[in-house]
């Protein structure tokens, strides 16, 4: 237990990272995990490049695993370029997290990582890779 | 310690009979708390099915030699069972299926596609578990017909007061008891509004039969639908009672082998009841051990099960309440059944129930398969301690110590 909540998951959930709003954001997506009801919003700011995240914040509800992964996520993404974040493998987040996880947890981790691969894929017009399929059918209204 | 066990009902004893209590879950006794997602099992159901394969093992209905004679024994043995657990006046209107959920869809297809059309209304309530809400929504669908909701007030109890909003009402379909909020329906009324209207009701029993006396002649309803797995019996089997003039002029619902009078080219002719609604090889030691799952429940006394329930849950509320900001949902103890959904405020509930698995405490956590319910409550998801005849005292305590350690590393 103490392995799953250790200090780094704790201190994201509880002062989460680029936590709130863009407004006219660049990319923004909505996305949902379908198990718990969980959801997540990004939305990224380009550099004057187009293509290099200036700025990117989350915000929506969900348990501390998705909270702290997806405050991770904020700051791992910062400063790289939409093209390499849009391919990003998985394991790179899940590294960072650093934590066994079951299925279900997993899935709670990879959230906001599949919401923002939506966000830069729609943002791009690029397809999405069909293991990220089913994200983005929140319908936040 | 608030729960005094009735001498009918002594948990700490029938516990004995149920091998999974026996194993340490992160080093610690289990507390099972998830009854209302799947019960465990006695010993006595396990033999049941371990002697039925050793013994007396067959197919069914076929052969003429004696294992099958003796594997058809045990499967309408079974059946009768049943009859006899929900008071149905005959044995054939009982039918076996694969679960509760697959009763459902059989009324809703077999009944519904030729029953309903545009301007029918179709009308479930708030409660419903997926399983008898989605099926009638894509027959509704279908069919034309208008799927409607009735609602819930804030205690998770039935608006009944606003039935007579709807006109044109053919179905109403709702459970006995609410999986989620553990809100024990009243089924008698509902279905003589129904019948009144000339509608039908359906009863979803899945969480009621384990729990509480069934008696489809007093409740009055046509067709109920329950299963083995939430009723100490295995997986993969469950039962639809419906009348036997609904059942008879309904059309097939799975088709091959089995439930057939004669197979021609030209034409094929149905079978008599139950035969005509169970098309293939049934899951035929899992309806043995549903039989013998249904004989230790009465054996233990139904009745005696829902009022040791119902002083579970009462002691569960007090001892959430004593903790102090947790919110609960559903009605007062008196008209809930074993079932207490509860949040922790501020912390998720993925996280309560993650926390309380390494104390061993094994509870729900998720929106227990009825989204436009927790829609409703305005939660994503909710946790959910449920009883059965098993479950003690001191397992609700060691959900209380528990949430302090939740709170204590997430608070």
């Amino acid at each position: 237990m103490e392995d799953l909540y250790r200090e780094v998951i704790l201190d994201h959930y509880k002062n989460p990272r680029g936590h709130g709003v863009i407004e006219d954001a660049d990319a923004h997506a909505d996305g949902l995990n379908p198990l718990c009801g969980d959801e997540v919003s990004i939305y990224v700011q380009f550099g004057e490049d187009g293509e290099t995240i200036d700025e990117v914040k989350f915000s929506g509800r969900g348990c501390a695993i998705s909270q702290a992964a997806t405050s991770m996520l904020m700051e791992m993404v910062t400063g790289r370029t939409a093209t390499e974040i849009a391919e990003l493998p998985k394991e790179e987040l899940l590294e960072e997290v650093g934590i066994p996880l079951t299925p279900i947890r997993l899935k709670c981790a990879l959230l906001g990582l599949g919401v923002l691969k939506v966000a830069l894929h729609r943002a791009k017009g690029t397809a999405l890779p069909q293991e990220w399929a089913g994200l983005d059918e929140l319908d936040l209204k | 310690m608030a729960v005094t066990a009735r001498p009918a009902l002594d948990a700490q004893k029938l516990r004995a009979d149920f091998p999974i209590f026996e194993q340490k879950i992160h080093g610690k006794p289990l507390a099972y708390l998830d009854s209302a997602a799947s019960s465990q099992k006695p010993r006595q159901v396990l033999d049941a099915i371990r002697e039925f394969y050793e013994t007396s093992y067959a197919n069914v209905h076929r052969g003429v030699y004696l294992l099958s004679e003796r594997a058809t024994e045990g499967y309408e043995g079974a059946r009768e069972i049943a009859r006899e657990f929900i008071n149905a006046p005959a044995a054939r209107e009982v039918i076996f299926t694969r679960s509760a959920t697959e009763s459902i869809n059989l009324v809703a297809y077999a009944w519904g596609l030729d029953n309903l059309g545009p301007g029918d209304v179709v009308l479930v309530t708030e409660l419903e578990h997926h399983s008898n809400f989605v099926p009638w929504q894509y027959i509704a669908k279908r069919t034309g017909a208008d799927f409607r909701l009735l609602p819930i007030d804030d205690n998770g109890e039935l608006q009944l007061d606003a039935l007579d909003e709807h006109d044109g009402v053919k179905v109403v379909a709702t459970n006995l008891v609410s999986n989620s909020l553990g809100t024990v329906n009243p089924v008698t009324k509902l279905a003589a509004w129904a019948h009144e209207r000339g509608a039908i009701m359906v009863v979803d029993a899945a969480q009621g039969a384990p729990h509480h006396r069934v008696d489809v002649q007093e409740l009055g309803c046509d067709f109920l639908a329950f299963s083995s797995h939430k009723l100490c019996g295995p997986s993969g089997v469950g039962a639809l009672w419906g009348r036997a003039e609904l059942l008879e002029a309904m059309a097939p619902f799975n088709l091959g082998g089995h439930m057939i009078r004669s197979v021609r080219a030209e034409e094929t002719t149905w079978g008599e009841l139950p035969y005509k609604f169970e098309a293939g090889t049934m899951p035929i030691a899992e309806v043995v051990g549903f039989g013998a799952a249904m004989d230790y429940v009465t054996a233990v006394g139904v009745e005696a099960i829902a009022d040791y329930e119902s002083e579970l849950a009462a002691y569960a509320l007090e001892r959430l309440a004593e903790l102090g900001g947790v919110i609960t949902y559903g009605p007062p103890p008196e008209r809930r059944a074993g079932i207490v959904s509860f949040n922790v405020e501020g912390i998720h509930p993925h996280d309560v129930a993650q926390v309380l698995d390494s104390e061993g405490v094994a509870i729900r956590a998720g929106h227990h398969c009825c989204q436009p319910l927790m829609k409703r409550l305005g939660v994503a998801a909710t946790n959910r301690a449920s009883f059965y005849l098993y479950t003690v005292p001191d397992e609700i305590d060691r959900l209380a110590d528990g949430l302090h350690k939740v709170r204590k590393i997430l608070g």
